[in-house]
C-alpha cells in the first residue's frame, strides 16, 4: 500500500472543490457562499500542508514527490491566492463577474499547479501543466462579453497551446533519448553529453519560459495583463509565474542537473533578455497594467539570474525574490482596485496625477511599492535583489551582475515616472472613496512587510534552510 | 558602554518623523513642527554628548555596536572614528536649521516636508555610522527617495527634470558601488569594513574595485565631468533641500574617497591619483570660471560647491596629513558656508520670488542686517582668514604643494576665481543702486532668520580662528588612514 498521506492535500482540494462546484450549481446567486466555501478550502489545505511539513517522499512509483520545496511554493499560491480572493471580491461584484465559477476555476488551476509542483515524472508534469492551463484559458476570457478580454483569451490561449505542445515534444524527445520519464532516472542517464536530450532540454526550457513570460516568450504578457480583468491579472501576475520558475528550478536542479553547460548559456541570455526588454519597453505604456506586466517579464529576467547561477545559493535567491515579487505585487494590484473614478475603474496612469493631495495614504502605499519595484533600499524589493547580485557574483558571472544592475537603473526610470504623476503633477481627477477593508489591508499588509523588511532581511532565506541537498 | 547611543542618534529622527505621520491631521501643522525641532534639537544635544564622551586620543572606532544582520552572512555593525564623528555632528547641526528654514519658507504640505527631513537625517547619520559595507550602501542609496521627493514636490519650475536626473546620475554611480562591494564580499569574505582593514585587498583587484567606488563617489561629490545634475538640483530644490544636498549629500562623496576608497583600496588609490588630480583641477578652475558667467544665484553657489569640492578630493588624494586634515576642514566648512549662502538666497527669495542676480541690488540700503551677515559668508567662502573657509583651502594648498608644485599652482588659481566670482556677486547683489522698485519695499530679516544665520556665521568664525577642537579630534584617525596607505605602499615595493 502506497503511503497515501502525501497526497490529502490534493485530495482535499480536490474534493473542496467538487464541493463548491455542487453548491455553486445547486443554489441560486450562490457567488458570495462560493467565495466563501472556496476560502476556507485554502485555509484547509494550507493546515493540511503545514501539519506535515518538509520531508522528502515519493508515492506512485516516485512519480509524486512530496518536499519542503513543493510544500513551501504550495503555501506560497495559496496564500497569495486567498489575498487575490479577498481584495478582488469587491472588483468582481462591480465588473458583475460574480459568476460561482471564478473561484472554482480558480482552485482547479491551483490544483493543476500542485501537480507540477510535486511532479516527479515527465508525465504527471505534463497533465499538471495542461490542467492549470486549461483553467488559465478559461480565465484570461472570462469577461467575454468585453472584446479586448476575449482577444486576450485567445491569445494566451493560441500560443500557450504551442508552448505545451513544444513543452510536450521535449519531453517525448526526453524519453526517447533517455529512456524513462522519471526526474531522478533522467539525472542519472544524462551524465554523458547525449545531443537528443539536450534538444530536448531547449523544447522544454521554451515552454517554461513561456509561462514565465521570459523574454523572447513574453509576447502575450502585455495584451493579456491589460485584457484580462484586474483580478485575473493580479493572479496571472502573481501564481502562475511563482509556480514557473519553481518547476523551472526543479529541472536544473534534477533531470538537467549534470548537463549545466548547456542549459546555463541559454538561461542567461533569456535572463539578460528580459532585464533589458523589460526595463526599456516599460518606459513607453500610458496603461499601469501593461507597465506592470513589462515590470514582470524584467523581474523574471532577474529571479532567472538567480536560475542561472545553477547553484544552491542561486536557487535560494530566486525563490526568496519571487516571495518578495509576490508580496509586491499583491500590493500593487490592490492598488489598482481602489483607482475607481464615477463607479468604473480606470486603467491610465495619467488618471493618478496629483493623487497625493487627495489620497495621501494610497499614495504613499504607491511610493513604497514602486520603489521597492524599483529596489532601492531599504525596501523589500532592494534585498530580493541583493541576494539574487550575491549568488550571481558568487558564481562569478559578472557581465550579467552589471548588465543586471544598470537595467535596475533605466527601469528605476519608469518606476519614478509613477511616482512623479502621483506626487509631482496636479490634481485632475478625483477618485471614488473605495470603502472596502480587505483591499486596504492587503495593501497595507503589503507595504508593512516591505518597509520593515530591512530589520531581519534574513527571514525568507530561514525559512529555505535545507530546501536543496 | 552599554547604551546604543549610535543607533539612538540614527533612529531618533525616524521615530519623530514616524511620529509626524501618525498624528497627521488636516491644517494641523504646529504639532508637526514641535515633534520635529523636538526631535532635531534632541538628537543635536545627543550627539554633543556624543562628541564630548568621544576619546580623541583612541585610534580606531569606538561605540561598537554590532548584532546579527543577515544570518551568516553580514553583520549589522556601527561604529565611529575621529573622522565619522566630525560628519555626524554636522549633520546633527545643520537638521534643526533645515527645519527652522523651511518652517518659515515652506507653504505647502509642510508636514510631509518634515516627514522627509527626519527620515533624510537619519539615512545620513546611518551613512557616517556604518561599518559595514553593505549597511553603508544601505543608507547612502536610501538618501535618495526623501531627496528625490523634497526636489520634486517642493521644487520650482524644472523640478521633474533635476528630480529625476539626481535620482538617475546618483543610482547609475551606486549599483557599480553595490557590485563592487558584493564582489569584496566573495573575495575576502566579509564586508565589515574593520575586517577588510585587516585582511587586505588583493592588489589585482583593487584597481577594478576602486573605479566602482569612484563612479558612485564622483557623481555624489560630484567631480567634473558628472557634476552636471548638482546646479539643477539645487536650483529647483527648496532651500532647506539645497541646504541639506550642500552641506551634507556632497560630503557623503567625500566622507566615502576618505574611508574607503583610501582605507581598503590603497595601492589602486596611488595609482589613480594623476586621474583624480586632472578633475580636480579642472573642476576647480572651470566650474569657477562658470560661475562667474550664472545669472541665477542658487546656480552660482552650486557651481561655487563643485569648485570647493574640487579641493576636498585634491586634498584627499595628497595622502599627506595636510592635506587630508584640509579637505576635512573644507567639506566642514564648506558644510556650514555654504549652507548659509543657500539660506541668505532663500532669504531673497521667499521675499522676491526671484533668485536673479540682475534683479537685486542695494540690498544693503534696505536689508542691512541681512547684508551685513551675507557679506560675512561671501567672505567666508573665498577663503578669507580668520573664517573656516581660509583653513581648509590653506591647508589643502599646503599639502599640495608638498607633493606636485603644478597641481598646487593650478589649485591656487582658484581660490583667485572663487573671490571674484563671489565678491561680484556681493557687489552686484548687495551694493550699488536698486534695480527694482520690489527690493526698496523689502523687510529686513526676522528673529528666527538672523538667529540661525547668526549661529552658522559665529560656527564660522570660532572654528576659523581656533581649528584646534576639530583638528584634535580627527588628528588619530587621519594618521591612521596616512600611517596605512605608507604602508601598503612600502609592502608593494618590497614585494615588486
Amino acid at each position: 500500500m502506497e503511503n497515501i498521506n502525501l497526497i490529502i492535500p490534493e485530495i482535499a482540494l480536490f474534493l473542496g472543490i467538487c464541493l463548491a462546484l455542487m453548491v455553486g450549481v445547486f443554489f441560486k446567486n450562490s457567488f458570495s457562499i462560493v467565495m466563501k466555501i472556496s476560502i476556507l478550502i485554502l485555509l484547509g489545505v494550507i493546515y493540511l500542508i503545514l501539519a506535515d511539513w518538509g520531508g522528502e517522499q515519493k508515492i506512485f512509483l516516485d512519480s509524486f514527490k512530496n518536499d519542503k520545496f513543493s510544500d513551501y511554493f504550495k503555501v506560497l499560491i495559496l496564500i497569495s491566492s486567498i489575498f487575490i480572493f479577498f481584495s478582488s471580491d469587491q472588483f468582481i461584484k462591480d465588473k458583475k463577474l460574480n459568476k460561482f465559477e471564478y473561484p472554482i476555476i480558480i482552485m482547479f488551476s491551483i490544483l493543476g499547479m500542485f501537480f507540477m509542483l510535486s511532479a516527479n515524472d515527465l508525465i504527471l508534469f505534463y497533465l499538471g501543466l495542461e490542467l492549470q492551463s486549461l483553467a488559465l484559458y478559461v480565465l484570461a476570457s472570462i469577461d467575454r462579453d468585453n472584446i479586448i478580454s476575449s482577444e486576450a483569451g485567445i491569445k494566451y490561449f493560441v500560443l500557450s497551446a504551442l508552448s505545451s505542445g513544444l513543452l510536450l515534444y521535449g519531453c517525448s524527445l526526453l524519453y526517447g533519448f533517455t529512456g524513462s520519464t522519471n526526474f531522478d532516472e533522467i539525472g542519472v542517464s544524462l551524465i554523458t553529453q547525449n545531443t537528443g536530450a539536450i534538444f530536448a532540454m531547449v523544447f522544454i526550457l521554451v515552454g517554461l519560459a513561456f509561462k514565465v513570460s521570459a523574454v523572447p516568450f513574453h509576447m502575450w504578457t502585455p495584451d493579456v495583463y491589460q485584457g484580462a480583468p484586474t483580478s485575473i491579472t493580479n493572479f496571472f501576475a502573481v501564481v502562475p509565474k511563482a509556480v514557473g520558475l519553481a518547476v523551472i528550478i526543479r529541472f536544473m536542479d534534477l533531470p538537467f542537473k549534470n548537463i549545466i553547460e548547456e542549459w546555463q548559456t541559454i538561461i542567461i541570455f533569456i535572463s539578460i533578455a528580459s532585464m533589458i526588454l523589460g526595463s526599456v519597453a516599460a518606459i513607453g505604456q500610458k496603461n499601469i497594467k501593461r507597465l506592470l506586466a513589462y515590470s514582470s517579464i524584467s523581474h523574471m529576467g532577474y529571479a532567472l539570474a538567480g536560475v542561472a547561477t545553477g547553484t544552491v545559493s542561486g536557487y535560494t535567491s530566486t525563490i526568496i525574490y519571487i516571495t518578495i515579487y509576490i508580496i509586491m505585487n499583491m500590493g500593487a494590484f490592490a492598488c489598482l482596485y481602489l483607482m475607481k473614478i464615477d463607479g468604473k475603474y480606470s486603467e491610465k496612469i495619467e488618471d493618478l496625477s496629483g493623487l497625493s493631495k487627495e489620497r495621501p495614504m494610497l499614495s504613499f502605499s504607491f511610493l513604497i511599492l514602486f520603489f521597492s519595484l524599483a529596489g532601492i533600499p531599504p525596501l523589500g524589493g532592494f534585498f530580493a535583489k541583493f541576494f539574487i547580485f550575491m549568488s550571481v557574483i558568487e558564481s562569478e558571472m559578472y557581465i550579467l551582475a552589471i548588465i543586471g544592475l544598470l537595467t535596475t537603473v533605466i527601469s528605476a526610470f519608469y518606476y519614478l515616472k509613477v511616482i512623479k504623476i502621483i506626487y509631482f503633477d496636479d490634481n485632475k481627477i478625483k477618485f471614488d472613496d473605495v470603502r472596502n477593508l480587505s483591499i486596504k489591508a492587503t495593501i497595507l499588509l503589503s507595504c508593512l512587510f516591505l518597509s520593515l523588511y530591512f530589520i531581519s532581511p534574513s527571514i525568507i532565506g530561514s525559512l529555505l534552510d535545507g530546501l536543496f541537498i | 558602554m552599554n547604551f546604543p547611543i549610535l543607533s539612538s542618534i540614527i533612529f531618533l529622527p525616524l521615530l519623530g518623523a514616524l511620529f509626524i505621520f501618525l498624528s497627521n491631521k488636516k491644517n494641523e501643522n504646529s504639532s508637526a513642527i514641535y515633534i520635529s525641532i523636538f526631535t532635531s534639537i534632541a538628537n543635536l544635544l545627543l550627539t554633543f554628548f556624543l562628541w564630548y564622551s568621544f576619546d580623541n586620543n583612541f585610534a580606531g572606532f569606538q561605540f561598537i555596536e554590532e548584532k546579527n544582520w543577515i544570518s551568516g552572512l553580514i553583520k549589522f555593525k556601527l561604529g565611529i572614528d575621529g573622522i565619522s564623528i566630525l560628519f555626524i555632528v554636522l549633520t546633527a547641526f545643520i537638521t534643526p536649521i533645515c527645519i527652522i528654514s523651511c518652517i518659515i519658507s515652506v507653504k505647502k504640505r509642510l508636514n510631509e516636508f518634515l516627514i522627509a527631513i527626519l527620515i533624510l537625517e537619519t539615512f545620513m547619520i546611518g551613512v557616517f555610522c556604518s561599518l559595514d559595507l553593505i549597511i553603508f550602501y544601505l543608507f547612502f542609496e536610501a538618501g535618495l527617495i526623501p531627496m528625490f521627493l523634497i526636489i520634486g514636490i517642493w521644487g520650482g519650475p524644472r523640478k521633474i527634470y533635476s528630480a529625476y536626473k539626481f535620482f538617475l546620475f546618483t543610482l547609475l554611480g551606486s549599483v557599480l558601488m553595490l557590485a563592487a562591494i558584493i564582489f569584496i564580499y566573495w573575495a575576502v569574505g566579509t564586508t565589515d569594513y574593520t575586517e577588510i582593514y585587516k585582511l587586505k585587498i588583493p592588489k589585482e583587484y583593487q584597481y577594478l574595485l576602486w573605479l566602482a567606488f569612484f563612479s558612485s563617489f564622483a557623481v555624489k561629490t560630484p567631480m567634473w565631468p558628472v557634476h552636471t545634475w548638482l546646479p539643477d538640483a539645487h536650483v529647483e530644490a527648496p532651500t532647506a533641500g539645497s541646504v541639506i544636498l550642500a552641506a551634507i549629500l556632497l560630503k557623503m562623496a567625500g566622507y566615502g574617497f576618505l574611508r574607503f576608497s583610501l582605507g581598503m583600496f590603497p595601492i589602486a588609490s596611488e595609482f589613480f591619483t594623476p586621474l583624480v588630480f586632472t578633475l580636480s583641477i579642472i573642476a576647480i578652475i572651470y566650474t569657477s570660471l562658470v560661475a562667474l558667467m550664472q545669472d541665477d544665484m542658487k546656480k552660482l553657489i552650486a557651481y561655487s560647491s563643485v569648485a570647493h569640492m574640487g579641493f576636498v578630493t585634491l586634498g584627499i588624494f595628497t595622502f599627506n596629513k595636510q592635506g587630508i586634515e584640509g579637505s576635512m576642514f573644507q567639506m566642514i566648512s564648506h558644510g556650514i558656508i555654504s549652507a548659509a549662502l543657500f539660506l541668505c538666497v532663500g532669504v531673497l527669495y521667499d521675499r522676491t520670488g526671484s533668485r536673479m542676480i540682475k534683479s537685486f541690488g542695494g540690498v544693503v540700503n534696505y536689508l542691512p542686517n541681512f547684508s551685513l551677515i551675507f557679506i560675512i559668508f561671501v567672505l567666508g567662502a573665498l577663503g578669507l582668514p580668520g573664517t573656516t573657509g581660509f583653513i581648509g583651502e590653506f591647508l589643502v594648498l599646503l599639502g599640495a604643494f608638498k607633493i606636485n608644485y603644478l597641481v598646487a599652482i593650478l589649485a591656487s588659481t582658484g581660490v583667485v576665481l572663487c573671490a571674484a566670482y563671489m565678491l561680484w556677486l556681493a557687489k552686484r547683489v548687495v551694493f550699488g543702486d536698486a534695480n527694482n522698485t520690489i527690493v526698496t519695499k523689502l523687510k529686513d530679516i526676522n528673529y528666527l532668520e538672523a538667529t540661525i544665520l547668526i549661529i552658522l556665521c559665529l560656527v564660522s568664525i570660532v572654528f576659523g580662528f581656533y581649528p584646534e577642537p576639530l583638528l584634535n579630534t580627527m588628528d588619530i584617525s587621519v594618521n591612521g588612514i596616512i600611517q596605512n596607505h605608507q604602508n601598503e605602499l612600502t609592502v608593494n615595493l618590497i614585494n615588486k
